[in-house]
């Protein structure tokens, strides 16, 4: 017991030096910020009104020095709620929904405010969102569209290129479908809500949250974020064709092109769908459910028998590609090394994808080019595999023969012993 | 004991042993020695492919084109520069291993299957490709160009 | 004509008088004698070892931009690449195999008696070698398989106390398997285990030749009580003539397995890519590598890995010396090493089993 008392006045010294040490420490750390004492008080208080230390200093605002002032005006050193939440002060209270993009954009919109921060960063998005149609339906009355804290959250926004935030590329169709996706939400408005159903069955969406792959596109990409509004019918394939170049290019040029236009019909999308955009396969170019051809063109026409000519021709070129596969396996699996033709198999394959991309010009003969270069390929493929297999024959029948001279010795061996112990 | 009405002759049966003995000796030691024979022999392509290759004649390729070769197990991008010089690169796509062509009008590399660009040093400059393309090293040996991987550090 | 030829040799070498004994030496027969082959057997595809590998040399390029590609080329190109490639691949795991045997077959007959415990002890020494020939040449074709392999086996080795980590560096040429890793094992493969195992081979072959074969124990008491019932066969030529028997049937194995099971290439080893899911070592190694699997990741205080090398580091050194604990004196505990060895039998093979069918 004796040492516990002595060693109690050490232990309430230490205690005494931590204390005033911490106290310091946080005199120091407060100093390099800007006073907030908002948060003293809303970090207590529940939603709406609540607002956490650690939720603010996710902000990037926050982390650039902004303080709740910034938008919300007010005395942000005062811990007197008469005085910091004084209309003398500046002080905004909540910010209506209507005047946001104002709010937001009264910075955004500054090039010479924005360019201490970041002087790369757009400073149009202001005048973009005007133009969308969340913008016009605003200025129109309608104050269920979205406006800049709706997409970018509020308190906590990120910067984009931070996984967190509600604007990254893989989370904007979620972010979008908060709104659209809801039916309730969106009656009224007269667009379907099942967009996001469709994308997540898409092709793109496998490609961006399944692969990882951020080239895909999502909901901004091809409606644009500030500026957000549909294509056009006209226009919508000008939008594809920012990644899908060689397709377009073909199309442009191609026969489809004039005769959709006429019917004011919108490009890709007729064939491919706008949301639910699928893997395309060889079954469009049939007469099945997923045929595309056939749903303008009538059976037996001349398009018709180009459209079964193309069907023929492509499956020919997957089927050469499949064999050759086939005769390459089995002479792999029997021991012998064909990877030189398992490599070729991917130009032959190359030509394959080629072929399928130039259906898009609608020209049989272009088409056919590169059916006749993939063919070419897989049949050369094809012999390999066929003259590897004749080549492991040929090496089981000189096995043969050398088990032959092996078993004569041994049968000599034996006659040769018995007959000298014999 | 053996009975010699059931086994043949001295001298016959001498024969045999002989032929399957010594016959079957020689026949085995000829299916050896023909194989190693065949094998101290050394194969017209003596090029591995793996670190080296001679990927084109210097008189192949004008300038400003390009061509496609083939490197140990993946293909390969050779560019005549509109100055004569030689650019060696891997041509498989880094977005999704699409095989690369060189676009002479726009000096550049060009990935067909989703418009993505690098430039002559390989660097991905637009589009959807993540990384840059590797760069071989090149020089010219006589009239041949040949193509290597850069060293090991 | 050959006496014609012995003689003008003889005149320069002076040596009948030392291969005249040899004329005369004689093998014992018995209901187990079929056993002596087993050493022969592994000299001679120890023999194959050597020739192939000494071929493949002329095509092989160790360095790691080139060894894979080298022996693709071996594989597809050149003319019989494949057959000298899979003999050398099939006959290394034959004779690790028939080395294994022969040591058992050796423990079981009890032919490590005194006067033989130094063929025993340089036996062992050559089971051990031949199992770094095994090691170091599994890595050479630098593919996936191999690459990991040597970087599992070699952490295992640095797991020893103190010395583990110097020799683990010393065996990678580095802190990690990389292309230096590749040539000292090749050098390791192709100058130094083969010189210290052809000093090694000529001790234990002298020593073979010097001392007999051995009979086991209660055959040559019988035999020393009524010398009458001792048979025997002449080593020229009757043995010989058996032996070579052997080493054709062992061809034509190795024939069939390399004709119609040629060995696989695997896929060029990229030390970025991460180590594929259910690494094994080859299969003379699984019953170790499984064995620690097993072992608990804490046995009281110590590591349950480095407990694991530390027992069986253990009992290579114990087994090495085993004929020096069995004393020449009758008693109780004579069968003790036969129950050691029936228990040793079956837990290599009953471990090396379970190592393979286990995911």
């Amino acid at each position: 017991m004796a040492i516990l008392r002595n060693s109690f006045g050490a232990f309430r010294a230490v205690r005494c030096i931590s204390r005033a040490g911490l106290l310091a420490l946080a005199v120091c750390l407060s100093h390099g910020q800007n006073a907030n004492s908002c948060l003293d008080c809303h970090s207590a208080l529940s939603d709406p009104l609540g607002v956490t230390q650690e939720k603010f200093s996710q902000d990037i605002h926050a982390q650039k020095g902004l303080t709740c002032a910034s938008c919300h005006g007010g005395d942000p050193t005062s811990d007197d709620p008469e005085k910091s939440m004084s209309p003398k002060a500046g002080w905004k209270g909540k910010i209506e929904r209507k005047q946001i993009p104002q709010l937001c954009g009264s910075c955004h919109s500054d090039p010479s405010y924005m360019r201490q921060f970041n002087p790369s960063l757009r400073t149009d998005q202001l005048g973009q969102y005007h133009t969308s149609v969340h913008g016009q339906r605003l200025a129109a009355g309608d104050n269920k569209v979205a406006v800049c804290t709706d997409c970018h959250s509020v308190h906590d926004l990120r910067a984009p290129s931070d996984p967190r935030s509600t604007v990254n590329p893989v989370n904007v169709a979620n972010t979008c479908a908060r709104c659209h996706a809801d039916a309730d939400y969106m009656k009224g408005h007269s667009i379907p809500t099942d967009q996001f159903a469709k994308y997540r069955a898409s092709v793109h969406y496998q490609a961006l949250m399944v692969r990882g792959d951020l080239s895909a596109p999502t909901c901004s990409t091809c409606h644009g974020n500030h500026g957000a509004a549909p294509p056009g019918v006209d226009r919508v394939q000008n939008v594809c064709s920012n990644c899908h170049a060689f397709q377009a290019q073909m199309y442009e040029k191609s026969s489809h092109r004039e005769a959709f236009k006429a019917e004011s019909l919108p490009g890709c999308v007729v064939c491919h769908g706008n949301h639910a955009i699928a893997h395309p396969t060889d079954a469009m170019l049939g007469t099945g459910p997923d045929a595309v051809c056939m749903r303008c063109h009538k059976p037996g026409d001349q398009c018709d028998q180009a459209r079964a000519g193309l069907q023929t021709d492509v499956g020919r070129l997957h089927e050469a590609i499949q064999s050759a596969d086939q005769a390459l396996r089995l002479a792999e699996s029997s021991g012998m090394e064909v990877s030189e033709a398992r490599l070729a198999q991917d130009q032959a394959r190359d030509s394959l994808t080629k072929a399928r991309v130039t259906i898009h010009s609608f020209r049989t003969d272009l088409v056919n080019q590169e059916i006749q270069a993939g063919m070419k390929i897989a049949a050369q493929n094809l012999q390999t595999g066929k003259e590897a297999m004749i080549e492991r024959n040929r090496r089981r029948a000189g096995l043969g023969v050398s088990l032959i001279a092996i078993g004569m010795v041994l049968v000599g061996l034996r006659l040769y012993i018995k007959k000298i112990e014999g | 004991m053996t009975d010699s009405r059931l086994s043949p002759p001295g001298g016959t049966r001498r024969r045999i042993v002989e032929i399957f003995f010594g016959g079957g000796l020689l026949a085995s030691f000829a299916s050896f020695l023909y194989p190693v024979l065949r094998y101290l022999i050394p194969p017209a392509v003596p090029d591995l492919g793996g670190d080296e290759i001679v990927a084109a004649k210097v008189a192949e390729l004008k300038p400003n084109s390009a061509k496609i070769f083939r490197f140990g197990s993946r293909p390969g991008l050779l560019v005549r520069n509109a100055d004569g010089t030689y650019r060696a690169l891997s041509a498989t796509c880094t977005h999704l291993s699409c095989t690369v062509q060189y676009r002479s009008d726009l000096r550049q590399i060009w990935c067909a299957c989703h418009n993505g660009i690098y430039d002559l040093n390989g660097r991905n400059v637009s589009g959807p490709p993540p990384r840059p393309l590797e760069v071989f090293d090149v020089h010219l040996r006589g009239d041949e160009i040949v193509v290597n991987r850069k060293r090991e550090a | 004509m050959f006496a014609t030829l012995r003689h003008w040799l003889d005149e320069r070498f002076n040596w009948d008088d030392l291969l005249a004994p040899l004329r005369h030496k004689t093998v014992p027969t018995h209901r187990l004698s079929h056993w002596y082959f087993l050493g022969g057997i592994t000299l001679f595809l120890f023999g194959i070892q050597v020739a192939t590998g000494i071929l493949l040399l002329l095509y092989y390029r160790p360095g790691a931009n080139e060894a894979f590609e080298s022996v693709q080329y071996i594989m597809t190109r050149v003319q019989f690449g494949w057959l000298i490639r899979s003999i050398h691949s099939w006959s290394a795991n034959l004779m690790i195999f028939t080395a294994f045997a022969h040591m058992f077959s050796v423990l079981f007959l009890k032919a490590y008696r005194k006067p033989r415990e130094l063929t025993w002890v340089s036996g062992m020494l050559l089971l051990f070698l031949v199992m770094g020939f095994g090691f170091s040449g599994y890595l050479l074709p630098w593919n996936t398989l191999a690459f990991f392999a040597t970087k599992v086996g070699t952490e295992i080795a640095g797991q020893v106390p103190i010395v583990g980590k110097p020799m683990m560096i010393f065996l990678r040429g580095g802190d990690e398997v990389t292309a230096a890793t590749l040539i000292r094992f090749f050098g390791f493969h192709v100058a130094v285990l083969p010189g210290v195992a052809t000093v090694l081979l000529l001790i234990h072959l002298l020593l073979v030749q010097r001392l007999g074969m051995s009979v086991p124990p209660k055959l040559e008491v019988q035999w020393t009580t009524d010398p009458s019932a001792r048979k025997e066969m002449r080593f020229f030529p009757n043995f010989l003539l058996r032996e070579m028997m052997a080493w054709y049937v062992a061809l034509g194995v190795l024939g069939v397995l390399a004709a119609v099971f040629p060995w696989n290439l695997g896929v060029k080893a990229d030390p970025f890519v991460p180590a594929p899911a259910g690494i094994k070592p080859e299969w003379y190694f699984l019953f170790m590598f499984q064995t620690l699997k097993l072992i608990p990741s804490k046995v009281w205080f110590i590591d349950g890995e480095i407990l694991g090398v530390l027992a069986f580091g253990l009992v290579g050194l114990l087994w090495l010396l085993l004929p020096f604990f069995e004393s020449d004196q009758p008693s109780r505990m004579k069968g003790w090493i036969t129950g050691l060895a029936i228990f040793a039998l079956a837990y290599v093979a009953g471990m090396s089993a379970y190592g393979h069918f286990a995911k």
